[in-house]
């Protein structure tokens, strides 16, 4: 048993060499992260259309420009809506998207804590 | 008492989701950002299309005048369908046409314009697509209706005859 | 001809179900067994609805233009496989698959189920047929797939190329054996309550659907994913796109169900919450149709954009929601629950399960669905993404694997810690491993390490567990196995996946540190219905090894659609995927280069968990 997981070890070190973790950069980051708006569902990195081109061409512009992750959504949102952004932002309008599933996950644990724990 | 008021509730919540839904279907899915009407338009620098000079915004649109910006290329099937509004719009007077070539070549965009005929005061062009996107477009043909700087109204996709009355009614 | 028998062979098997419905009240109170000509009648049902189902698959293959599914979603010069499959790949089509698998397997419940009470038969069977009914109506009002037009066309419209796959051709029946699977379940739950009996006998006997379900669901997922995969061209397999998250629903739903079933064929516990669950996981798989058919959400894969279609199964959907909540609220007679859990069992394990597996539904439905709500209240249009969804699920992720890895061990009822040195010893190998792994990531280190580890620590937990000779549950230890092995591998997948983007002309070499990649030529061909440019790359590495890489750009005429094909290399280690594309105006193609570990084991790891549910299927005794 335990030369089994030596040697599964053993393994996994040597075959580590073709693993190179890789820290994404910023601008493939951030197109990830935009919706292409002429596509049925893709990002504008997955994208190959006409837009998410040029819009990558753009998010490397500003980039270059000094502007930051935030500034960039921000100025695709004054042009094309909240829409764009595939990660929501957290305003009045979406605080019920990220609270309710967490809200309910402690709902959950006091029920199950409250019906069978409890019954002491 | 208590166990009744949990199903009135869960009625109660399935009947809202129903209507929501119901409330859902009706609107259209297909998202049009119509957000910049009467926003201002975006300060930019853009080479001229025949010098490749550089000119801004500022130089280009003044105050107290009318302008439609159009989008264009030669290789677009819907801008020939549309150039024919846009000849017609050019004969206006109270308003000037500009042209902004998108991701097209020279030579081409010279033909088709030899072809159909030139309506643009001006034409810039847009090499890399990224001068669209700052006036917020996403696709071509689009055309922007400008006065005093602010964009009055936006026209996605070819111009048709609907689109020049309601435009030759906002410049009057 | 065959459009014509097709019709009026739904009309037929619609009329079968007011016959079913009066000799099954007739047997209701009346004779001990069930009239057998009840079950002939349904027989006879199935048989109608397959009648009509080779009405249209025979118009597909002949090309018949009169009939207007066929005209919109075919062609002449399609390949054979793919007439066949375009029976199915369409709105229409897919909704007559639905019916003949609602209608087949009610007859192989009725055929399986004959030492359980007459009155839970008839009950189910009823159940079923509403839903069948409903089917029924659905396809001949407004969904008819025989509509004749005239003067007929000579050419039809052409299927969309990018459903011309293989792999996109079974992956429709595959889930549709999964989703409607769950609709007997809902039928039995509500037949059940209604006939008083719920009990460990019911649970058994549930649990065979159940796992019938699950299983299909699992394998529907994987293809669809393999081909997203494959034929999209964007290198990935999950996108948290709304139709993927209307499958994945359901199917946690039934991952839940299938746990708390177990529980309930030991012990007369938890029985309110599986009949919830069995409704709610058909009412999902309703749910998810509605949304993806209606036109109410915008995605990739959009069928039907119809919103008169959409009303309809809203309607339906809450009928049958409404029917339920109905039958579970007068009928439904809960039992005195006076046993308690003692804190560290099994039975407080599968809870756990429970908590941690709603909480994800939870994530997903809301995520999915909530911009529906915001935009019919305020009119704000929002998109959710996969970044809400990896920030919500991910972290969870952590104490959910450890809680599977010690779950199992734990004996019901109660039980002790004892003799389980082994539990330390592998978190602190997972632990090394997991850090040795990670070691180069800037970003996350911590967070990826601990992830990792607890993916590493249920890995060797269940590994370990097959070599013990007294292994109680093989099923169970390879299902929690390959998950394991599943998270695993997407771990590892999305840590060490890296891609070369360029822009190259014929002969031109892009040159990096690591890689060359030369632009070697160019070739076209001409195809049955397109035509085919590939572009031949060599790709250079620095520690030697070359492969030549062939994407390709296929030009179709019917409908005039461009699609960019990947040419991927495929090993157990790792995948290169390279895809090539045209750019507007330009004469260079933009270059997609790939590297993927791990691709393979994401896909073996899911088949080995839709086989260990085949494998407790085929058992078929308790497991402990």
């Amino acid at each position: 048993m335990r030369s089994l997981k030596f040697l599964v070890v053993l393994f996994f070190v040597f075959n580590s060499t073709f693993l190179n973790a890789q820290t994404e950069n910023l601008s493939d980051k951030i197109t990830k992260n935009l919706r292409c708006l002429i596509c049925q569902g893709q990002s504008v990195h997955d994208s190959d259309s006409a837009f998410a081109n040029s819009l990558k061409i753009l998010v490397k512009k500003k980039l270059n420009e000094g502007l930051n992750e935030e500034q960039i959504y921000n100025f695709l949102k004054n042009k094309y809506g909240e829409w764009i952004l595939y990660e929501p932002e957290f305003n009045k309008n979406t605080y019920l998207l990220w609270l309710l599933p967490i809200m309910m996950f402690l709902f959950g644990g006091a029920i199950i804590f409250k019906l069978f724990i409890l019954k002491k | 008492m208590k166990n009744k008021i949990f199903p009135i509730i869960l009625f109660a919540i399935f009947t809202t989701v129903f209507f929501v839904f119901y409330k859902g279907l009706q609107n259209s899915n297909i998202y049009i950002p119509m957000k910049n009407i009467e926003k201002n338009i975006p300060y930019v620098e853009i080479k001229k299309f025949a010098s490749n000079d550089i000119i801004n915004s500022n130089e280009i649109f003044q105050s107290d005048k009318f302008y439609l910006l159009n989008i264009w290329a030669s290789w677009c099937v819907p801008c020939r369908e549309e150039h024919k509004y846009l000849m017609a719009l050019s004969k206006e007077k109270n308003i000037r046409v500009i042209g902004l070539n998108y991701k097209d070549k020279y030579k081409n965009a010279i033909f088709f314009l030899n072809e159909l005929g030139d309506p643009y005061n001006l034409i810039l062009q847009d090499q890399d697509g990224t001068v669209s996107i700052e006036w917020g477009a996403y696709g071509v043909p689009e055309s922007f209706l400008i006065y005093n700087n602010k964009i009055i109204k936006k026209i996605i996709g070819p111009l048709s005859q609907n689109s020049l009355i309601q435009i030759k009614k906002l410049i009057k | 001809m065959s459009s014509l028998i097709g019709y009026y062979s739904l009309v037929f098997g619609l009329g079968l179900s007011f016959l079913i419905f009066f000799f099954s009240i007739k047997n209701f109170n009346n004779y001990q067994k069930l009239d057998l000509k009840i079950i002939s009648f349904v027989f006879l049902q199935f048989l109608f609805v397959l009648i009509s189902f080779l009405g249209l698959l025979i118009s597909f293959v002949n090309s018949d233009f009169s009939n207007e599914t066929v005209f919109n979603h075919s062609h002449s010069t399609k390949p054979l496989f793919y007439k066949i499959s375009g029976t199915w790949g369409n709105h229409e089509g897919s909704l007559l698959l639905w019916l003949l698998v609602l209608t087949l397997f009610i007859f192989l419940f009725l055929l399986r189920s004959k030492d359980q009470p007459k009155k839970y038969r008839i009950l189910t069977l009823l159940f079923q047929q509403i839903i069948i009914i409903g089917f029924f109506v659905f396809l001949l009002k407004t969904s008819n797939p025989f509509n004749y037009i005239f003067p007929v066309p000579k050419e039809g419209l052409g299927l969309n190329p990018i459903l011309q796959d293989p792999l996109l051709a079974i992956h429709p029946p595959i889930l549709y054996l999964g989703y409607v699977g769950t609709s007997v379940i809902f039928s039995s739950a509500l037949a059940a309550i209604s006939s008083n009996y719920i009990s460990e006998i019911w649970a058994s006997h549930i649990k065979k659907w159940i796992l019938i379900a699950w299983i299909f669901l699992t394998l529907g997922i994987l293809l669809g994913s393999i081909w997203a995969y494959y034929e999209l061209g964007w290198g990935g397999f999950w996108f948290w796109d709304p139709v993927e998250n209307v499958s994945l629903m359901p199917w946690l739903a039934l991952t839940t169900l299938l746990h708390c079933v177990l529980v309930l064929e030991k012990r007369l516990i938890l029985t309110s919450w599986v009949v919830i669950l069995s409704i709610s996981t058909f009412a999902l798989s309703m749910c998810g149709t509605f949304l993806v058919r209606s036109g109410i959400l915008n995605s990739v894969h959009t069928f039907a954009n119809d919103p008169e279609r959409g009303l309809f199964i809203l309607i339906f959907l809450f009928i049958l929601i409404f029917l339920s909540f109905f039958v579970f609220l007068f009928f439904y007679k809960k039992e005195k629950n006076t046993k308690t859990f003692f804190w560290l069992s099994k039975e407080t394990s599968i809870l756990i399960n429970n908590w941690f597996m709603m909480y994800f539904l939870a994530v997903v439905l809301v995520g999915t669905t909530y911009p529906i709500f915001l935009e019919v209240i305020s009119s704000e249009k929002i998109s959710v993404g996969p970044p809400f969804y990896n920030k919500l699920i991910i972290p969870f992720l952590v104490p959910f694997l450890f809680a599977m890895a010690i779950g199992p061990k734990l004996k019901w009822i109660k039980s002790n810690i004892e003799n389980k040195s082994y539990l330390i010893l592998f978190f602190i190998i997972s632990l090394i491993l997991s850090v040795l792994i990670v070691r180069n990531l800037e970003t996350n280190f911590l967070f990826n390490t601990v992830l990792v580890t607890a993916a590493f620590y249920l890995l060797f937990i269940t590994l370990r567990e097959f070599f013990n000779k007294k292994m109680i549950n093989p099923s169970q230890n390879l299902a929690h196995f390959s998950f394991s092995l599943l998270i695993l591998s997407i771990l590892i997948n999305n840590i060490f996946s890296f891609e070369i983007v360029t822009n190259l002309r014929v002969n031109e070499t892009y040159e990096s540190e690591k890689f060359k990649i030369s632009f070697e030529s160019i070739e076209q061909k001409k195809k049955q219905n397109f035509k085919t440019i590939v572009g031949k790359f060599t790709v250079e590495q620095v520690n030697g090894e070359v492969d030549i890489m062939r994407p390709e750009l296929r030009i179709y005429n019917q409908p005039n659609i461009v699609t960019s094909e990947a040419d991927i290399k495929i090993n157990i280690f790792y995948d290169k995927f390279m895809t090539m594309n045209y750019v507007q105006n330009q004469d260079y193609f933009n270059i997609r280069y790939q590297f993927k570990p791990f691709m393979f084991w994401i896909w073996v790891s899911t088949l080995m968990l839709s086989l260990s549910g085949l494998l407790s299927f085929a058992r078929g005794k308790y497991e402990k």
